[in-house]
């Protein structure tokens, strides 16, 4: 047959590919160039000329988790209000003229981070550098302008949290999986002190955190760092640095119980269970474990061929879905979640069970060196994949440097990938999936009254 | 081997995207190439990292299911990469992930598409799985029961979704009777009629080389490509069997709809009829459609419901597509007592809107987004292929990219004004809110057949 024929043919090309020198495996990522400002400014440069097109991202290192208490969601409050004008533009008219000149922005914060980004034409960059460099000091506030925005914040939660009660239960999941630590606490903030927040709230934090030596610009796009450079000493370099108070929070004491959470609900038709384990970071480990951590997902919990897939969903028929996810990327503690969704007819308890089962199996027997090689194989490759966009990069290098780590280690992530072995995986994995620093949460149907 | 094919007719064009006003072009070459075996498509080498990024579509999608067996397209999707030739489900999946191969289908309304992309070392084996599926999948028992399961999971929680549960109200109550008042992928009911036999009855009448389209980008040269494509779609049938989708248009106009749900936050649906993408009208009701709340921070929807008055998070209109019955919709989102008012405001602006039209300078600032923001969307093989996929099925032509800026430009400001007052109807408006809106009258539709 045709196609059988083919496929041996394919085969054979594939045999050979494999064959070819690992070289990729030790290659960087972005390749990126970087510099830092008199004033304390790190900037990156990655360059992409596939298109006459620029990203600029300006990174704060501080989010949510550097919040005074009692004022969650001052954080993101405040990115919502960088848009409301400046001493030199009027409240709107930043996004008006990005809009007039064709480009695309926007802004995001999580715990440990909040960054502004804008895409435009290259020969526009100057123009979004002039504008974000402006709005680093020069914000101006008052009532009118803070006090809908607040209402607009609130809706954002309702949508967000108020209407989803897999949100809700995701919140209450990680203030029990924290007990002191501010990750326990919702970026959004809690609705009662989201409606606290006002404008000197804003300004203050405003002011306590943002300046040229606790920011990151990275630039992606058709450009070059020779380029930039003095762009970025025109516009970023007169903005004297300032000092910034230590990013201490307060920290997690031993976790000696463990914890579940249920949250029932008519909106949920099909239940679900999550087991989250406290796992170290990039920041928090120092080592490479967080590395092993990122092939244990691969293996475990990503896809169709990972071993919890094959094992609960298609072998035992009692999952319609389940996976893993962790990220590396925290400044201080991540976590390390295992997710299960029964087949219809199976009871959630059962499929926590066998879910449980497996983790203390995997422990016992291990992952081998071959399922290991192969995972690493498909991530170095993704890496080839990631720059393709030109999104990725100041994304990946952004998260990086807010959450403690640098340029050198994205750039090392495949060599350190590739270093990772089973036996590391398997030396780990009891060390991360302890039940007294486990959270359980539960997302139940509610029972139906008749 | 290569030199020895013969390629069809192969047309160079060489595009400029301008970036109106602004200073930047560049130039993008579409190859129109035509394989030895004669299968067209439209390429653009992009040797920028060693990545092919392949979509294509064939025409028919979930329209063409029969009645009571609504799904069979999507079914279809999610099943023809279980399994093919030799190789089982697993054996299947593990390949493709083995080399980084990501392959996967789509049914819309009007086309079953799918996308793959590889990186180039592994073309051969990329372009010979995805033949294998397409031409002889298994739909093993296995995969078959498994994902039906899984769609039909998230069918059910989709029914409890109030968002959904809005959008399906609409669809109902505007095209009874219709292909476009099913849902695209099926109900739990429709989906267990489904069949084996269905789903090869499916691939045969639709999916051919005559309803065939295909978009390329990334490492590849077009003699390259013609090989590829010959042994990827070669072993298809000719001709698909034909179809037409009957004429619709809205069965009513008008009314409230409520739908009562024990939410917070109400969401809210808004449509009337739209225009169709073959109209000559279309590029400025695209244009005023933008203005009014299409998109970026400045549209008069996100100033007056979002900006001014802290109503939403979310706020947003868009002109629907459909062949056959193209709608013009709004939608936004906000707490169950402010409802009333944020319906208010939106009919207002609906009203506004249809009076005077947009004024010369939002025409102005609309046309410097709209054309400038455009090539923004070629950061990646994947958006540039999407872009060329969509280009084909619309018929907009090979120098649609270098036209498209005419057409925005064209547009007058009499000719906006008249369109506005052509399409915005605000008597028409059919308003669906999932919620417990306080103050708000449900008021029964009209019929719109006189």
């Amino acid at each position: 047959m045709f196609s059988k024929f083919k496929s041996v043919l394919s085969l054979y090309v594939i045999g050979c590919s494999l064959l070819l020198p690992l070289s990729s495996a030790q290659s960087a990522v972005f390749n990126p160039e970087s510099f830092t400002l008199d004033n304390g400014l790190e900037v990156v440069v990655i360059s992409n000329h596939r298109a006459p097109i620029v990203t600029q991202m300006l990174w704060y290192k501080v989010g949510a988790a550097d919040e005074d208490v009692g004022e969650s969601g001052n954080a993101h409050f405040l990115e919502h209000l960088m848009f409301k004008g400046t001493k030199r533009f009027k409240s709107g008219e930043f996004s008006a003229l990005i809009a007039k000149n064709g480009g695309q922005e926007n802004a995001f914060t999580s715990w440990d981070y909040t960054a502004y980004h804008q895409t435009v034409a290259k020969d526009r960059l100057e123009m979004v550098m002039e504008l974000e460099a402006d709005r680093m000091t020069g914000l101006i506030l008052d009532d009118e302008k803070v006090l809908p925005e607040r209402e607009v914040v609130r809706e954002e939660r309702r949508s967000r949290v108020g209407n989803s009660p897999g949100a809700q239960l995701g919140e209450v999941m990680r203030a029990s999986q924290f007990l002191n630590h501010p990750y326990r606490i919702p970026i959004i903030g809690w609705d009662h002190e989201i409606e606290a927040l006002n404008t000197e709230t804003a300004l203050a934090f405003y002011r306590k955190w943002y300046a040229p030596n606790n920011a990151v610009l990275v630039i992606s796009g058709d450009v070059t760092v020779d380029e930039i450079k003095p762009l970025a000493e025109k516009y970023y370099g007169v903005i004297p640095s300032k000092e910034i108070p230590e990013r201490i929070r307060i920290a997690e004491p031993p976790q000696n119980a463990a914890r579940r959470v249920i949250k029932e609900s008519h909106l949920v038709t099909n239940p679900s269970v999550t087991i989250r384990y406290l796992a170290p970071s990039y920041r928090t480990a120092g080592n490479n474990d967080p590395y092993a951590l990122q092939v244990l997902d691969e293996i475990i919990g990503s896809g169709a061929t990972s071993k919890l897939y094959k094992k609960l969903v298609i072998e035992e028929k009692l999952a319609a879905s389940v996976g893993t996810s962790y990220s590396p990327n925290a400044y201080d503690q991540s976590t390390f979640a295992l997710y299960i969704s029964p087949r219809p007819g199976v009871e959630i308890d059962e499929a926590e069970k066998h879910l449980r089962q497996e983790i203390s199996d995997l422990i016992k027997r291990g992952v081998s060196q071959d399922e290991v090689d192969r995972a690493i194989a498909r991530m170095v490759d993704a890496a080839v994949f990631a720059r393709d966009s030109l999104a990725a990069a100041p994304n990946v290098i952004g998260r990086a440097i807010t959450t403690g780590g640098s340029v050198e280690d994205v750039e090392a992530w495949p060599e350190r990938i590739g270093a990772v072995t089973s036996e590391q995986i398997n030396n780990l994995m009891e060390k991360v999936f302890i039940d007294n620093q486990s959270v359980t949460g539960v997302l139940l149907p509610a029972k139906r009254v008749e | 081997m290569r030199s020895f094919l013969k390629l069809g007719l192969a047309v160079t064009l060489t595009i400029l995207l301008n970036l109106s006003n602004l200073s930047v072009a560049f130039a993008v070459d579409i190859i129109q190439v035509t394989s030895p075996g004669g299968i067209k498509a439209w390429l653009i080498e992009d040797r920028t990292n060693p990545i092919i990024s392949m979509k294509f579509a064939f025409a028919g999608g979930s329209s063409v299911d029969p009645v009571g067996k609504e799904g069979l397209a999507n079914l279809v999707a999610a099943t023809i990469d279980e399994g093919a030739g030799d190789y089982d489900s697993q054996a299947f999946q593990a390949r493709l992930n083995d080399l980084s191969i990501s392959l996967g289908f789509d049914a819309g309304r009007e086309f079953f598409s799918g996308e793959l992309v590889t990186l180039k070392k592994n073309k051969e084996a990329a372009f010979e799985l995805l033949n294998l599926s397409l031409t002889e999948p298994r739909f093993d028992q296995e995969p078959i029961e498994r994902i039906r399961t899984q769609i039909s999971l998230v069918l059910k929680q989709r029914q409890d979704d109030p968002g959904y549960k809005a959008q399906t109200t609409l669809r109902n109550l505007y095209y009874p009777n219709h292909v476009y008042g099913r849902a695209n992928d099926g109900t739990p009911e429709s989906l267990k009629k489904i069949t084996t036999s269905d789903l090869k009855g499916y691939l045969a009448e639709n999916i051919a080389q005559n309803n065939l389209t295909v978009a390329v980008v990334g490492d590849i040269d077009r003699a390259e490509l013609g090989a590829l494509l010959d042994q990827a779609f070669s072993g298809l049938s000719k001709k698909s069997k034909p179809f037409r989708i009957p004429g619709a248009s809205p069965a009513i106009k008008g009314g409230t709809i409520i739908l009562d749900e024990d939410i917070p936050q109400s969401e809210i649906l808004m449509a009337q009829k739209g225009i169709s993408r073959d109209d000559p009208d279309y590029y400025a009701a695209f244009i005023v459609n933008h203005i009014f709340g299409g998109g970026s921070f400045s549209s008069r929807l996100y100033q007056e419901v979002r900006e001014k008055r802290g109503l939403t998070y979310s706020v947003g209109s868009y002109l629907s597509l459909l062949d056959q019955a193209p709608l013009l919709m709004a939608s936004v989102a906000t707490q169950n007592e402010r409802v009333a008012e944020t319906v208010r405001i939106m009919k207002e602006q609906w009203s506004l809107m249809a009076e005077e039209g947009p004024s010369a300078q939002e025409l102005k600032d609309a046309k410097t987004y709209l054309t400038g923001s455009f090539p923004l969307s070629f950061t990646s093989t994947g958006r540039v292929a999407n872009i060329l996929l969509a280009m084909q099925l619309n018929d907009l032509g090979i120098d649609y990219l270098d036209q498209r800026n005419e057409y925005l430009e064209a547009v007058s400001l009499e000719d906006a004004k008249r369109v506005a007052k052509e399409l915005f109807k605000p008597d028409e408006i059919t308003v669906v809110i999932a919620g417990r809106p306080v103050g708000v009258e449900a008021e029964t539709p009209l019929s719109s057949n006189p």
